[in-house]
């Protein structure tokens, strides 16, 4: 059996399938549920064993066309960057508001993906934001918490 | 029917139902044409804005986006040989060598005929055989459903692997444990929830389908370091050519449509089978039927070898609606978004639909054919202004479908743990796309979970507890029987076969 990137991935998915299945049978149900034919535990029960039946096989079986990916192609800086870009966003959206952490977030998705457009930046970011927003919040009467043009005084 | 037809009519023809139809086909025709976001991601994006109006309005704007999507996929794969769905990969065998030749305004106009060829006749279809299929799913029970969905998933898992039938088993299994997490349906025991509060409701559709779609889309693109920019730079609006068909092609699309809309629409019917194996079909149908000289021009620019897989990818769009509808089952990962959609519009699919929400039902069937009309009148005039968005760079093409997913989320929880949840979703979503694991399977049967413990908990309650009710009754046998020939096909082509 040869050892490729599909079997790693098989077996990660196999272990996450008995850890499932373990943690299914720790489910908690009522006593008289204990003996029914179809409790809250069963369903999940099988799926952990479908779990590391399909990856087992995936394990063991032999592939037929194997998938390397070659890893010198991959953009690993980039995408990194771009997840902890939303990482941060995600963090900031509720305590700093919308408007500035968003238009923020595209400003600097922008500059990670090699844009140097500083017009374009600009205007595809604050601008953009503050359109999006009226219309949501506006337009529409999405509720959209921002504490700070609370704070200013633009947002009621 | 007649009654039926008219509230559609009535429905779809209001001036706001209508304006969302056309933006609806405009919005999916720009997201389809760029490569990597089809229909599935579409609908994915609308699914948030449609939550603001009412069910039949919602699900009219997204038919509209997917029948938009479609064509726009159709766009870039006859323009920059990018197809941005599977569904159009059969389009580009023929309609990129035309665009070479300086005939890609006629191709664009072939593509545009012969989908709206294909969407009239199968929407006819689905007038005549949705009442009917929703009389005989009435008769239905708790273990044909069951067994329904497992052949859903058997079949999509079949069909959407290329091959790959146990990654896209693993990915069932996978969309099924993440529609586990939460709290139990009957009892409400928290299932899989770790103590947090957060989890308790379960994990949301819109952030699953975000998450494995848009997101993951965006991020697979930069990692692979593609650019769709690029790419679209080399187009020329000047080589766009006449988009006029002569009466000769004229002619040879007469033949080619109607046979791929029959095939087209039975494909769609089946669940799981969809616009690719239509389309795909189809192509392979009409070099078979071609005269020997017609069959050579075939993958260099042949008229019948672009029309056959657009009109039977539109055809098969259609029937995938008939299960949806008058089921509950989805064929396809994109019904099965749009299944996600009216649950969460409160709406439940299936045989009731046609007399609780008759508006609904029959304002979905017209407004698909009206969709139909204004894409075709949307889209000749504009084939050329459309090309320009191809243009778009990624720098800013991507940064903006990260935002609109995360804002989804922000928007219906205002909770950092649901952003935070979607990118790790989409972080493991993207690795599993490097290595071919299909997305589709995932997402149906996340859609499905709940209706199948569901469906699993009443057949086992009735039968007490035995697995007798799987071959019971004749349906259920016939069923499950489809079942293991899927599964022992698969079995054969994979390991047996040797080519």
């Amino acid at each position: 059996m040869k050892i490729n990137s599909v079997k790693i991935i098989s077996l990660l998915f196999f272990v996450l399938s008995a850890f499932y299945l373990y943690t299914a049978h720790q489910i908690q149900v009522f006593a008289f549920d204990e003996g029914a034919p179809f409790n809250a535990k069963t369903f999940p029960i099988y799926l952990g064993y479908a779990g590391m039946f399909f990856s087992g096989l995936k394990i063991v079986l032999p592939d037929k066309r194997p998938i390397e990916v070659d890893p010198t192609y991959l953009e690993f800086k980039k995408t990194i960057l771009l997840v902890l870009t939303m990482i941060v966003y995600g963090a900031t959206i509720l305590k700093v508001g919308f408007f500035l952490s968003t238009s923020l977030f595209l400003v600097f998705s922008y500059y990670f993906l090699g844009e140097r457009r500083w017009k374009f930046i600009i205007i595809f970011s604050f601008p953009f934001v503050a359109i999006f927003m009226y219309l949501l919040h506006g337009v529409l009467a999405v509720y959209l918490r921002d504490p700070l043009l609370k704070y200013i005084g633009i947002m009621g | 029917m007649i009654e039926g037809i008219i509230i559609g009519l009535q429905t779809a023809l209001s001036f706001q139902n209508l304006m969302m139809v056309m933006i609806g086909c405009f919005a999916g025709t720009i997201i389809g044409m760029l490569p990597g976001l089809g229909p599935m991601t579409a609908i994915a994006l609308m699914i948030p804005i449609t939550y603001g109006f009412d069910p039949a309005t919602g699900l009219i704007l997204m038919a509209g986006v997917y029948y938009g999507a479609v064509f726009g996929g159709s766009t870039s794969s006859i323009l920059i040989n990018a197809p941005g769905v599977p569904g159009t990969v059969a389009t580009s065998f023929d309609g990129y060598p035309m665009a070479q030749q300086g005939k890609a305004g006629k191709a664009l106009a072939i593509a545009a005929y012969s989908s709206f060829a294909g969407g009239t006749i199968s929407a006819i279809f689905l007038l005549i055989a949705a009442p009917s299929l929703s009389k005989v799913s009435l008769s239905f029970r708790s273990p044909d459903y069951f067994g329904l969905m497992i052949l859903g998933l058997t079949a999509v898992a079949a069909f959407s692997s290329k091959g790959n039938f146990l990654k896209a088993m693993m990915m069932c299994v996978l969309g099924l444990m993440l529609a586990s997490v939460g709290q139990d349906t009957l009892s409400d025991i928290p299932r899989f929830t770790f103590n947090t509060m957060n989890l308790s409701d379960g994990i949301s559709f819109v952030l699953v389908v975000m998450a494995t779609f848009a997101m993951s889309e965006a991020l697979t693109i930069i990692i692979k370091g593609n650019d769709p920019s690029k790419a679209a730079k080399q187009i020329s609006l000047t080589d766009l050519g006449s988009i006029k068909v002569n009466k000769e092609e004229t002619k040879q699309m007469a033949a080619t449509i109607p046979r791929s809309s029959i095939l087209g629409f039975i494909i769609g019917v089946l669940p799981g089978a969809g616009a690719t194996i239509a389309s795909f079909l189809a192509y392979g149908m009409e070099r078979n039927f071609v005269k020997s000289e017609e069959k050579e021009k075939f993958g260099k620019g042949s008229v019948q070898g672009l029309s056959a897989p657009e009109t039977a990818n539109n055809a098969a769009c259609s029937g995938s609606f008939v299960p949806l509808l008058t089921l509950g089952i989805p064929g396809s990962g994109t019904t099965a978004v749009m299944l996600g959609a009216l649950l969460g519009f409160g709406i439940q699919p299936g045989p009731r639909l046609y007399e609780t929400n008759p508006e609904i039902f029959w304002s979905v069937i017209m407004s698909m054919y009206i969709g139909m009309v204004v894409l075709l009148i949307l889209n000749l005039p504009l084939i050329p202004y459309i090309a320009r968005i191809l243009a778009v760079p990624r720098t800013f093409l991507i940064p903006m479908i990260l935002f609109f997913s995360v804002t989804g989320i922000y928007l219906m929880s205002f909770n950092n743990f649901d952003i935070y949840l979607m990118i790790g979703i989409a972080v493991v979503a993207t690795i599993l796309r490097l290595y071919d694991f299909p997305m589709p399977p995932l997402i149906l049967a996340f859609v499905l979970g709940g209706l199948m413990e569901e469906n699993l908990r009443r057949s086992l309650l009735i039968s007490d507890g035995s697995w007798s009710f799987l071959y019971d009754r004749p349906l259920t046998l016939c069923i499950m029987s489809a079942i293991l020939l899927i599964i022992g096909w698969q079995i054969y082509q994979s390991f047996i076969k040797k080519d």
